[in-house]
């Protein structure tokens, strides 16, 4: 087997918690609790899906090296993102880029928005003169299907959300990364926008061979982008495998409720049982020390699972699920 | 089939120092006894300042040159304050967007709920209590609940406390902004499922206000689409989801992402500006059927079929 282009081993990250006035002891809360998977060095996309409060932002952070793991590793092509981030910075961020859920936060706004692209044509020395560098800014403008004479001169508020976003994709488009880690990237985009954003990160992979870790709360959207699928479920994996087999026979409890409970656009097709309203969230607001983290809404729920965490186990030659009813 | 709501030619504008922000530009519409009204759009459409708007909260520098907006008889744009806010909350109920957040920090969930219903009902205190208890149960929340502070619930445990809060007084009218955004899938479906309940189990009116379309299709008896400040498209929501006429309503359906879906086609172009709405049909920059007479000439919306509106010249 080949080197995985990106690999995350056994990786935990703790936050600590409370204090203060004594309401609560110190406590730590595990964001994300002993994580592994890994992406191939084709051209690929990995969709980790998650509800709010499941880590997956706190492991965009860990991959993007702003966010050391509490324990564990992540390797990218094989090295750890620590010793590329101490030693090859540059180089690692030539290969690895994000594209973040706001994109009017990475925008100053008392500059124009040209600024982003010519910051990282700089940056990366991807031109060597001021007319390369325009000619190329416009060309992966014309790529992206964004006007350059309407947007380029222009401020930051005076983009839409939808062009703001796109605005990241033209600079993607610049430096031709290998891999984006793309936290949430369409919902500030407004829907008949998101398909034509979709659309463009599929392109990437299949045009420019750019591979990307796509997370989101959204099995819509992942089951139309991605390659693989990875459930997380209150910070740890749950589940785990091709696009197809996780929608279509998903395994896990917490995936087959996730998966129920997406609203299909059709009126003929309306949900036809009533989900019980109290296993819809628990009131428990931290995790428990052992057993299975989704136990509390599980309606499977055994005695096993409370005093003993499941582990990620693979059942087929490309699945995996942690549950005791495997 | 009896109107509860009716809206004719509605208006909101916001006065600005570049000329007035269009935002609701002659809005027409119903909403029939018993039913869930979808109103549907995207951001920018004008869909939550049609719902100030119907429910008169509007607040400059926003004003409301002409409209209409009657409820149960009752022409809520020029009734006195007093009686507005008699009828608010009691007979009509607001869930506006994100008012999960602005449930007080520092007061216990019972007694916010206790307070809203003695301030719109002059129910006694023992009996405003009864009826916060009975209506977290059964917006399937623990008793517990009552009982802890805003802070120590998830966000749809919020959004359900809110919901119970509205329908308290049993109001023939509920109006929910986009109450399922920023809430997990399971607790989406949780909330959309709770708002069904009450037209069936209660007979209460709902319009919900989305941009979400698939969250329409599981709950919505009818949909009015909203595009540039106008309803383009009102119709039965299968025959809408099934046949959608106006060029806006079928892009807006393709581009929904669906499982098992291939190909999900987006509408080029851009949402216009409030400020400076195209000439003629709002939608013809992005429309490809555009002609000469779209340019130069707006739609008014008719009704195609029975229960079937549309604004576009290609239906005549």
């Amino acid at each position: 087997m080949d080197q995985p282009l990106l690999e995350l081993r056994n990786v935990s990250r703790e936050f600590k918690v409370g204090g203060g006035l004594g309401l609560f002891s110190r406590r730590i809360i595990k964001a994300v609790d002993a994580v592994s998977f890994s992406m191939p060095s084709k051209p690929w996309i990995t969709a980790l899906i998650g509800e709010s409060g499941s880590g997956k932002t706190t492991i965009a952070r860990m991959i993007l090296g702003l966010l050391p793991p509490t324990s564990g590793e992540i390797l990218y092509r094989g090295r750890k993102v620590s010793e590329w981030i101490k030693k090859n910075k540059m180089e690692y961020y030539r290969e690895v880029q994000p594209i973040f859920q706001d994109p009017y936060s990475i925008y100053n706004p008392f500059y124009r928005v040209d600024r982003v692209l010519e910051i990282a044509i700089k940056k990366f020395k991807l031109a060597s003169s001021r007319e390369e560098a325009r000619g190329l800014i416009i060309k992966a403008m014309e790529d992206i299907g964004l006007r350059p004479e309407d947007l380029l001169g222009r401020y930051p508020h005076q983009l839409s959300g939808g062009e703001r976003q796109r605005f990241m994709l033209t600079r993607i488009l610049l430096i031709k990364p290998r891999l984006i880690v793309a936290d949430e990237p369409i919902s500030m985009i407004d829907v008949s926008l998101r398909a034509i954003f979709l659309d463009h990160l599929l392109s990437f992979k299949e045009k420019h061979g750019i591979s990307c870790l796509y997370i989101s709360h959204d099995l819509h959207t992942a089951s139309y982008l991605a390659d693989n699928i990875v459930i997380l479920c209150y910070g740890r994996i749950v589940e785990e495998g091709p696009k197809n087999h996780v929608i279509e026979d998903p395994l896990h409890p917490y995936t087959k409720l996730l998966i129920s409970s997406i609203p299909i656009p059709d009126p003929k097709r309306r949900w036809i049982d009533k989900i019980d309203l109290r296993s819809v969230e628990s009131l428990r607001k931290f995790r428990m020390e052992k057993g299975c983290v989704f136990s509390a809404r599980c309606p499977y729920v055994m005695e096993k699972c409370l005093s003993e965490t499941p582990q990620l186990k693979s059942i087929s030659l490309e699945r995996k699920v942690a549950c005791h009813l495997y | 089939m009896e109107p509860i709501l009716e809206v004719d030619d509605l208006r909101v504008y916001y006065k600005s120092i570049w000329g007035d922000y269009k935002s609701v530009d002659g809005v027409s519409v119903k909403a029939y006894r018993n039913e869930v009204l979808s109103i549907a759009g995207e951001s920018g459409c004008g869909k939550s300042t049609l719902v100030e708007g119907i429910l008169r909260l509007v607040k400059p520098p926003g004003y409301i040159p002409t409209g209409k907006v009657i409820f149960e008889g009752i022409d809520i744009l020029r009734v006195p304050e007093e009686e507005l806010r008699r009828i608010r909350w009691s007979k009509l109920a607001y869930v506006p967007q994100g008012a999960m957040n602005s449930l007080n920090p520092v007061i216990k969930v019972e007694e916010q709920m206790v307070d809203a219903i003695i301030d719109h009902s002059g129910m006694d205190k023992e009996k405003a209590k009864e009826v916060a208890l009975a209506m977290l149960k059964e917006v399937g929340l623990p008793v517990e609940v009552a009982n802890m502070y805003p802070h120590q619930l998830s966000g749809g445990m919020k959004q359900r406390v809110i919901i119970a809060t509205a329908i308290a007084l049993k109001p023939n009218l509920v109006i929910a902004d986009e109450p399922t955004t920023a809430l997990d899938v399971v607790v989406q479906r949780g909330i959309l499922q709770l708002l069904r309940m009450l037209k069936e189990n209660y007979h209460m009116t709902v319009i919900m206000v989305s941009h979400d379309m698939a969250a329409h299709a599981q709950i919505a008896d009818r949909i009015a689409i909203m595009y540039a400040g106008k309803i383009v498209e009102v119709g039965l929501i299968n025959q809408v989801f099934k046949e959608p006429l106006h060029p806006y309503t079928k892009g807006l359906i393709s581009a929904i992402p669906a499982i098992g879906k291939k190909y999900v086609k987006g509408i080029p172009g851009l949402a216009p500006s409030p400020l400076n709405w195209p000439s003629g049909c709002r939608f013809h920059p992005r429309c490809q059927h555009a002609t000469e007479l779209c340019v130069k000439v707006e739609p008014s919306i008719r009704e195609v079929e029975r229960e079937r509106f549309v604004a576009c010249h290609l239906y005549g």
